[in-house]
């Protein structure tokens, strides 16, 4: 489960230079694991940088090397497709923090021990931060375009902030500038089933051969159910029992969507490291980007020139359109040219990744300018 | 300007070239791509029914979907040359409220709304005692999305009441322009040019 090897598609760059962090500390030797698809053109200006979410990574285009699943966004990259690799350079790397070849908790700090708990506690801004170095080694300026949904879209939009002059349009896919107290409270659940498990050893499992997979199992679980619409589960589960006629009065997965979240969190446990989650879901929690820049989210936004469009849901409740609409409106405070829709879909948060024909015009529509 | 609806030809022939605009209530975002290509303006649009929205975000125009009514308050004072209303004053909730939002945003606005005295209508409500379906009013009362009809010379008075100042007005019948005499009897259209 700690140490995932990456495939042979994905790239590992080692930082040269120590990464600064927002508490404090640098991190020496980080790793960065990504992926790019087409062609960096001769001028370096057609780079679309993809951000991905809490426990996605870098195989955005390329089967998962544990699930053997396709990419996560193979519906929205590749040929043809509305982030068009005939076109754009798509590049998509694995967050520092996360276990799937960038540095993380499950990684070796210099005592060539696991961090473990020792691993500094990072921001999304340290988690850009690492994406520009990436750039920097790769040639890149200026992206065409930084996208990504939720815990993607907390980047594009801390990237477009905070690196003004990296990007000339930022794609933001149901998200929001900062965690509210319900998005925090979900998290802080998901910590201490993952803190409560006796195996999480104080996050020192590594050389045990087991972690807390029963607490990470039902962070999972919980986490999941914020990722869907409460009309979603019940067109697709209802109160449809599991393989039996009747209810069997005892604690079994009676219920189908009993027996779906028990199976989304132990598949979960097979490729993700219950560190990297508390560490990420830190991260998401400590995002403010008004809080960044004086209090006023305005005021972040003060030196972009770029293009930005906001997407949401009608049916996500995680990151639900107000939160969009915070950041259009600061966007229009300062002038900037910003298009904001929300959509129609009935998957929830996770619409962003699903069949929503109107989101991939949208995205098709924006980049292709 | 070809291909335009005659309300939007006369604001996009009337627009000063590469002018910053905020269209309210774009539509499909076709005046906006106009003044785009044509006058090399610097547009942005609002527009609530979101399949227009994506539309305009194909077209590569900065479009928010949002609500005339509620949403403007969050643009800056003076931010845009001109704010544009097209056939919407007459379907927001408090038409004064966004007049007073336009000339706060824009140093100018053109609105255009149809004119519900001109003689067609005034002989259907006359002669059938019914609320007039007409080919610019052309859906029944219990559905129609104006809620708030009103007539050329109602616009004048209000915008007397409220001291801004009118810097053009232009009438149509049909496709075709028609004079300032009479124009509350025989306009189907009105678009204005206002000031503060």
């Amino acid at each position: 489960m700690a140490t995932v090897q990456t495939l042979d598609t994905s790239k590992v760059l080692e930082l040269a230079q120590p990464l600064p962090l927002d508490g404090g500390q640098s991190l020496e030797g980080v790793h960065i694991a990504y992926e790019t698809h087409g062609t960096l053109n001769a001028a370096k200006d057609n780079a679309v940088f993809v951000a991905h979410a809490l426990t996605g990574d870098h195989h955005l285009a390329t089967p998962h090397p544990i699930t053997g699943k396709p990419g996560w966004w193979l519906r929205m990259v590749g040929p043809g497709k509305p982030i068009d690799t005939d076109k754009f350079f798509v590049i998509c790397a694995n967050v520092i923090g996360s276990c799937m070849g960038s540095t993380g908790p499950a990684s070796l700090a210099p005592d060539g021990k696991p961090w473990g708990m020792r691993f500094p506690v990072l921001t999304i801004r340290d988690m850009v931060r690492g994406h520009i170095a990436l750039l920097d080694t790769l040639g890149i300026e200026c992206l065409h375009a930084v996208v990504g949904g939720s815990m993607g879209g907390m980047q594009a939009v801390s990237l477009a902030a905070n690196f003004p002059d990296r990007t000339r349009a930022a794609l933001i896919l149901a998200s929001t500038a900062r965690h509210s107290a319900q998005n925090i409270a979900f998290h802080e659940v998901g910590r201490q089933a993952i803190m409560a498990d006796p195996e999480w050893r104080d996050g020192d499992y590594y050389s045990h051969g087991k972690g807390p997979e029963k607490g990470l199992s039902v962070a999972r679980m919980a986490a999941h159910i914020t990722y869907l619409s409460e009309a979603g589960l019940t067109e697709k589960f209802g109160r449809r029992l599991q393989d039996r006629a009747e209810k069997t009065f005892g604690f079994d997965a009676d219920f189908q969507i009993e027996s779906y979240l028990r199976y989304q969190g132990l598949s979960f446990v097979d490729r993700f490291d219950a560190n990297s989650y508390l560490y990420i879901t830190r991260a998401m929690d400590y995002f403010d980007l008004a809080e960044e820049h004086g209090g006023l989210l305005a005021n972040a936004f003060a030196g972009s020139k770029a293009r930005f469009c906001l997407v949401s849901f009608d049916t996500d409740w995680l990151y639900p359109t107000a939160e969009s609409r915070s950041i259009v409106h600061a966007l229009n405070a300062v002038g900037l040219p910003v298009s904001f829709v929300e959509l129609s879909a009935p998957f929830g948060h996770d619409s962003f990744l699903l069949d929503v024909p109107a989101l991939d015009r949208v995205v098709e529509g924006f980049l292709g300018q | 300007m070809k291909s335009l609806r005659p309300d939007l030809a006369v604001i996009a022939a009337n627009v000063a070239p590469q002018a910053a605009v905020l269209d309210v209530g774009c539509g499909d975002g076709t005046l906006m791509a106009a003044l785009r290509d044509e006058k090399r303006c610097a547009t942005r649009g609002m527009e609530l029914d979101s399949a227009n929205v994506g539309e305009c975000v194909g077209k590569g125009l900065s479009v928010i979907q949002g609500d005339a009514d509620s949403d403007l308050a969050f643009y800056p004072d003076q931010s845009v040359d001109y704010a544009i209303l097209s056939q919407t004053l007459q379907t927001t909730r408090r038409p004064d409220v966004v007049l007073e939002e336009l000339l706060r945003i824009g140093r100018k606005a053109f609105v255009s709304f149809p004119n519900f005295a001109h003689w067609r209508v005034r002989l259907s409500l006359l002669w059938n005692g019914r609320m007039p379906v007409t080919r610019l009013l052309p859906v029944a009362w219990y559905e129609t999305p104006n809620i708030h009809h009103l007539t050329i010379d109602d616009f004048r008075a209000l915008v007397k009441e409220r001291g801004i100042t009118v810097e053009g007005a232009w009438f149509l019948s049909g496709d075709t322009r028609c004079s300032d005499a009479a124009a509350n009897f025989r306009a189907e259209h009105a678009v204005f040019l206002l000031s503060r």
